[in-house]
């Protein structure tokens, strides 16, 4: 009984702290809900991710690889307010902004849009203090998503694009592996929506548009210069790119987020941002610092012109969870992804020692 | 400590439920409990399929009911490398409990002001293999942070790693059956005492490595250790700077200044009681403009040495070293440095005096290995004590 007086006791300071900690503003800009139908931002069958009018529907260039899961992305401004342009980092989106992020697996990658299931939604909340996550998980019955901080693992059964039946464990992270991406310094921020990762075309309702465009016309975005000035970040499918940028691009969105200087992989002294030069810290005749066995029997993280003594592409070639990299989303290897980073290390010059 | 703040949230009930529930419901309060809560963990063995993460919080306590009574094991985990990962918080303690047989690091504590670890085992079940994680406990990037009365074992890189932190102190543990029992790497103000480092690789490092964000460490003091028997086979996995470390070696230093070494007991370590070197001996190259590769401003006094009359080891590329080059046979000394030194300074880099059966072998690396040198007049000076570490804990 002393338990229950306790968890009383806990549910009592509670209330009371938050009410405390309560700003004076009578409305938070976002009021986070049990479930994700009450928030609104799908109109029909929740399941068929039919966007309201105000939420806008975006891809972007360069994806990161989350186990061959698929994702699509929405974004919410409040009403009437505008994101300014950066060049540089995720846009400057305004207080309220929510991102919206579903992650789903189609029955048959061969047959898309005929049956899928969605596993999860993960929304990033610019919120008075700063962005916060809030994930949810959809049930089995595909009617809703629930708001759940402990991730779990569910067991999932697709045929992927060569017609090949895959069932695997998906891992959907819990509340703080947010963080482990998005935190940049001590702070959450976006990490898709920059203006290069959006510099692209989306099929709309009214026609083909260019998406930064798009956001200017509907009156969302502010300063946008012209279209052809703004980089266009490189997809690693896209040949019209070279083999370097889009090996970096890869890197960037898979690794760089975390080897990055205020990243929470710092500690490494490995930094795979794109603006990083092409030198020791980008992991060319580097040594490991702790990687333990994630080294497997290699020396430097990469050794240029040879992939099979790298550490880099040794481990984005397991899914062992003590060695794999990066260390969410990789229930599966990211085949493609090694071919393109195993090509670009075989096709480094080679430097001294 | 705001006792009004303290909040009890007894998990008891959880004892018959499934593991994966408490994780679950772990994992929810390491996220959700206010501030000042002692989450308490009952006895019993858990089975727990991914790591626990807890992030921005500040004065939590996770308390099990006693090292070996509480369990977590992770063995077979589906995600997370880690077992426990505390990372951007303040004054977070973890005691009495076990944790076992991660993927990666046991408990990995990054960016941590006032860690407490008191009474934990962290470990690897089983034979020592290149198959366990790397560090058993892993503060990086913290500060103020207390390791008390802990046990590590069956790491494949270090026992009790601290990396790239401040003001540490590491007391009253052990460390066995790692490849290195105790390391201090890139960090600043470290007591190291009365703990006892036996059947590792290395016994006790103190290292500072090149091209990391916390450059240089130091002013470190390693003390009233008991360091003996670290013969064990080096089975850390190829490419760590760690799996370079001779099997039979009590303590090293490595490219760090400012070390004082005093009152321990450096018993038959095969094949170095103490070696001291430069980044030059690990044969990697430098490429770190800001980085100081030498040994310097280290005291070593008041110790006790003690070998059987036997060999070195004869293994990997230092056996090599020690078969080919420096010849020492069953005569070993007990202190080897490498004699690689940096021209530019003039005072000594290292002070020895007053060790009980002291002898010193300077094996001159730099020159080729010739004139190796016994001499130990050379080191006879009265060398530079280190301040004594205060934490600030728990306030």
């Amino acid at each position: 009984m002393k338990k229950q007086l306790l968890i009383v006791l806990f549910l009592v300071i509670t209330v009371l702290v938050n009410l405390a900690l309560m700003p004076n503003v009578s409305r938070p800009v976002f009021e986070r809900k049990q479930k994700l139908s009450e928030y609104n931002f799908f109109t029909g069958k929740l399941a068929d991710l039919q966007p309201a009018p105000s939420v806008i529907p975006y891809d972007i260039n360069s994806v990161l690889f989350s186990n061959y899961a698929e994702k699509m992305r929405f974004i919410k401004l409040p009403n009437g307010s505008k994101a300014n342009y950066t060049s540089a980092g995720a846009l400057d989106f305004p207080k309220g902004t929510v991102i919206i992020k579903n992650f789903y697996y189609e029955h048959d990658f061969r047959k898309p849009g005929e049956g899928r299931r969605i596993i999860e939604t993960r929304l990033l909340v610019h919120e008075e203090n700063g962005w916060t996550a809030y994930p949810y998980v959809w049930n089995d019955e595909q009617t809703e998503g629930f708001y759940d901080v402990a991730g779990d693992v569910k067991k999932i059964s697709y045929i992927n694009a060569s017609g090949k039946r895959i069932k695997i464990d998906y891992i959907i992270p819990n509340k703080n592996q947010c963080k482990g991406c998005h935190i940049r310094g001590g702070n959450m921020q976006p990490i898709g929506p920059t203006a290069a990762q959006l510099n692209r075309e989306y099929v709309y309702a009214t026609g083909k548009q260019n998406q930064l465009s798009y956001w200017q016309q509907q009156g969302l975005l502010n300063g946008l210069p012209a279209i052809q000035t703004i980089t266009k970040f490189p997809a690693m499918d896209d040949l019209s790119q070279s083999l370097d940028a889009r090996a970096r691009a890869y890197l960037d969105v898979n690794c760089g987020t975390c080897h990055h200087p205020l990243g929470p992989a710092n500690t490494s002294g490995l930094f795979l941002h794109y603006s990083q030069g092409a030198s020791i810290e980008l992991g060319i005749m580097k040594s490991p610092v702790a990687a333990g066995r994630g080294a497997g029997k290699n020396s430097f993280d990469i050794v240029p012109g040879k992939p099979h003594k790298s550490i880099l592409s040794f481990r984005m070639q397991t899914n062992d969870p003590g060695i794999a990299m990066p260390e969410l989303g990789r229930e599966q290897i990211h085949k493609e992804g090694v071919k393109l980073i195993k090509e670009w290390i075989e096709k480094m010059e080679s430097v001294g020692p | 400590m705001k006792a009004a703040c303290l909040l009890t949230i007894a998990l008891c009930c959880t004892l018959t439920a499934l593991s994966q529930d408490l994780r679950r419901r772990l994992q929810a309060q390491f996220i959700e409990s206010p501030d000042g809560v002692i989450i308490e963990l009952p006895e019993g063995r858990f089975q727990l399929n991914m790591a626990l993460w807890m992030d921005g919080k500040n004065n939590i306590t996770l308390k099990g009911k006693g090292m070996d009574k509480t369990i977590l094991s992770f063995k077979d985990q589906l995600a997370g490398a880690e077992g426990i990962k505390i990372t951007n918080s303040t004054n977070i303690t973890i005691q009495d409990l076990t944790v076992q047989d991660s993927k990666g690091d046991l408990i990995k504590a990054q960016l941590v002001d006032g860690l407490m670890l008191k009474n934990v085992k962290a470990e690897w079940t089983g034979k020592p293999s290149k198959e366990n994680g790397a560090y058993a406990l892993y503060p990086v990037q913290c500060k103020n942070v207390l390791i008390d009365s802990c046990v590590a074992i069956g790491a494949s890189d270090a026992g009790i790693y601290v990396g790239q932190s401040q003001y540490v102190v590491v007391s009253n543990s052990k460390a066995y059956h790692n490849v290195a029992g105790i390391e201090i790497e890139n960090t600043l103000y470290a007591d190291v005492f009365n703990n006892e480092a036996t059947e590792n690789t290395g016994g006790i490092l103190i290292f500072d490595l090149p091209n990391l964000v916390q450059k240089k460490g130091g002013h470190v003091r390693v003390f009233n250790n008991h360091v003996h028997h670290n013969n064990y086979p080096n089975f850390a996995p190829k490419g760590n700077i760690v799996g370079k470390v001779p099997l039979g070696t009590g303590l090293m230093i490595l490219a760090t200044n400012n070390v004082e070494i005093y009152n321990n007991r450096i018993i038959n370590n095969r094949t170095a009681g103490t070696a001291i070197a430069s980044y030059y001996i690990a044969e990697i190259p430098i490429k770190d403009a800001s980085y100081y590769p030498y040994p310097g401003q280290i005291y070593i006094h008041d110790n006790v040495y003690s070998r059987k009359h036997q060999r070195t080891t004869m293994k990997g590329r230092m056996g090599l070293m020690f078969r080919l080059k420096v010849k020492f046979g069953k005569d070993v000394p007990h202190i080897i440095y490498d004699g690689i030194v940096d021209d530019k300074v003039q005072h000594p880099a290292i002070c020895i005096r007053n060790n009980e059966n002291q002898s010193i072998g300077n094996i001159k690396a730099a020159n080729k290995f010739k004139g190796i040198s016994r001499e130990m007049k050379a080191f006879d000076c009265e060398g530079i004590k280190q301040r004594e570490v205060e934490l600030n804990v728990g306030k």
